[in-house]
């Protein structure tokens, strides 16, 4: 079978990871949670470079078994590691085509200058010292790396956490097309939520050693059931087109199923597929449409779920036409002022729509 | 005033090639064994670090009367030597470079060892992940990257080679040609009252220890300059 299926337990002096869990074998899978959740150390796992016991099977070949234990270099996998950690000795030519010459021919399905070209590297490519790169331009020449042993799955291990801000946003786009344009599919390590809504379709989320829930995206960040509900940044993901721009007022409008979004004006073609984001700090409800409101974005919705959070707010899982779930943080008082109840047809009256891509 | 007499210059030949036999044979020995105490998580490591490390502190000639006991044909490795039909070792060139390797071990071993533990396991582990195996990764990513730990290596083993002279003096005495050394003439001229020929040859080995110690630090330099 196709997919990416897992499972092992490894046994450390301060920690114990014991996880389970299946990914599709294509878009991006991230494996999210708090530092020291584990979601390295499988990640290790995955690539052969930690020793558990378990079992992995990638697209139909075993990897780990009982009996089997492929060694990491004849995993058909490319690795990205937090800091680019380049080769010193190598010049940044040298870097990148290191994988492409250890695998033959027929295995390449990608060219050096394809990859140089694609990630923007060839102002760069002639430098003899990768030391001299900046942390982003090292971390591209690590992502063009790992893409140049043409892998079956890549492996990236939190790629954007050493850089700062700015590095950050340079690195994003790639990463971006990289989802978008190569049919590669990506396990992909991290503990920010901004950067998981951005880039993944996929959740597996750990805590403590496990795999406490997995899923798409869309699905997993609207559970009131997990911590990442009540995260400060908890939100919703929107998979919508560019319907409209309204050059007047300098909005477009963003189509998605069961409703529509009025945000700022975007730089994209009509039809171009986006992917906002709701928080649910930003989504206020009311029990009736509200007249002479400010408010762009009024949607109807109803109410599927409601979940105490912390002793003053509640959380409120909308559901917007057949299947978009908004997440809303209100207080207790509105709740039980506005008398809301599951079930309840209301208003949710969105404050600020994110474009994530 | 006379330069060097013809047994100087045996000795001075001989020294270069006791010290570039030894320094070969001990990168070769020194190489894997510095590799396994970088990586290895054994208990017994700090026992064979220990013997490693042994010939730093054991003075020259107790070392020098072990290797004479065992080595000489009453020995086990004496036995084992006439044996094979080598006869004894000690007294020849033969055993003087195996007393050389043995007491500059240490001198092998720990630079190359930082040097692998300097760059711990990522590199190998990049590598790894680009299709490398286990060979490939040692030569394509840690020797190069060990380059200034090998450079050390090298030029500590061969220097403290040349100025051995406990070890020498116990296992291969002061045959001119076959065991005589540049430390050995040295101290012959000096009990013989020869202070001129001793000049000359002990004036060498300063200089040729200052070009070494620079040699060194240049190395040193470049080392941490190129760390990351």
């Amino acid at each position: 079978m196709s997919g990416i299926r897992a499972q092992f337990k490894l046994q450390r002096d301060s920690f114990a990871l014991d996880a389970t869990f299946e990914a599709p074998m294509r878009g991006v899978t991230a494996l999210f949670g708090h530092s020291g959740s584990g979601k390295t150390t499988l990640l290790r796992c995955i690539a052969g470079l930690e020793r558990a016991a378990g079992s992995l099977h990638v697209n139909g070949s075993v990897w780990q078994d009982d009996k089997t234990f492929v060694p990491v270099h004849k995993r058909a996998l490319g690795y990205v590691f937090q800091e680019a950690s380049l080769f010193p000795h190598l010049s940044v030519r040298a870097n990148l085509e290191y994988g492409y010459q250890r695998i033959t021919p027929a295995q390449r399905k990608v060219k050096p200058e394809q990859v140089i070209d694609w990630l923007g590297l060839s102002h760069l490519v002639e430098r003899r010292d990768p030391v001299s790169l900046s942390g982003g331009e090292r971390q591209r020449v690590a992502i063009g790396r790992a893409l140049l042993v043409s892998p079956e799955i890549l492996l990236m291990d939190e790629p954007l956490s050493a850089l700062d801000t700015k590095s950050k946003q340079e690195i994003l786009p790639y990463l971006e097309r990289l989802h978008r344009e190569l049919d590669i599919p990506v396990l992909y390590v991290s503990h920010a939520l901004d950067e998981v809504t951005r880039l993944a379709d996929h959740l597996v989320l750990m805590e403590k050693g496990k795999v406490i829930a997995s899923g798409s995206l869309h699905d997993t960040l609207s559970r009131l059931d997990l911590p990442t509900a009540h995260f400060d940044d908890a939100g919703a993901v929107i998979e919508a087109i560019v319907a409209q721009h309204d050059e007047k007022y300098h909005l477009t409008r963003l189509d998605f199923v069961g409703g529509e979004l009025w945000v700022g004006k975007v730089d994209q073609p009509f039809g171009s597929d986006v992917r906002a984001r709701v928080l649910a700090r930003d989504v206020s409800i009311a029990t009736q449409a509200p007249q002479g409101s400010s408010i762009n974005n009024i949607l109807n919705a109803r109410i599927e779920e409601i979940r105490d959070e912390g002793a003053d707010k509640v959380l409120v899982k909308l559901r917007v036409g057949e299947s978009q779930i908004l997440l809303s943080r209100i207080t207790r008082r509105s709740r039980d002022h506005l008398g809301l109840v599951e079930g309840m047809f209301v208003c949710a009256q969105v404050k600020s729509v994110a474009l994530m891509s | 005033m006379t330069l060097l007499t013809p047994e100087d210059l045996q000795a001075v030949t001989l020294t270069l090639k006791l010290a570039s036999v030894s320094t070969v044979i001990l990168l070769c020995i020194a190489t894997p064994l510095a590799w396994w105490l970088a990586h290895t998580n054994r208990w017994y490591k700090g026992l064979i670090a220990a013997c490693v490390a042994l010939p730093l502190v054991v003075p020259p000639t107790v070392l020098g009367f072990y290797l004479l006991l065992l080595m000489g044909p009453q020995g086990i490795v004496g036995e084992f030597t006439r044996w094979l039909g080598i006869g004894a070792l000690p007294f020849t060139f033969a055993g003087l470079v195996v007393g050389s390797v043995l007491f500059s071990l240490p001198f092998a071993v720990q630079p190359i060892q930082n040097a692998f533990e300097a760059m711990g396991k990522r590199p190998l582990e990049v590598a790894a992940t680009l299709r490398a195996n286990a060979w490939d990764r040692f030569i394509s990513v840690a020797v190069p990257l060990a380059r200034p730990g090998f450079l050390t290596a090298i030029i500590l083993a061969f220097a403290h080679t040349v100025g051995e002279f406990g070890v020498v003096l116990m296992l291969g005495g002061s045959i001119p040609g076959e065991t005589q050394v540049l430390s050995v003439a040295i101290y012959t001229h000096v009990e013989a009252m020869e202070y001129n020929e001793a000049h000359w040859l002990a004036g060498g080995m300063v200089l040729f220890s200052f070009l070494v110690l620079v040699g060194l630090y240049r190395v040193g330099g470049s080392w941490s300059k190129g760390a990351r």
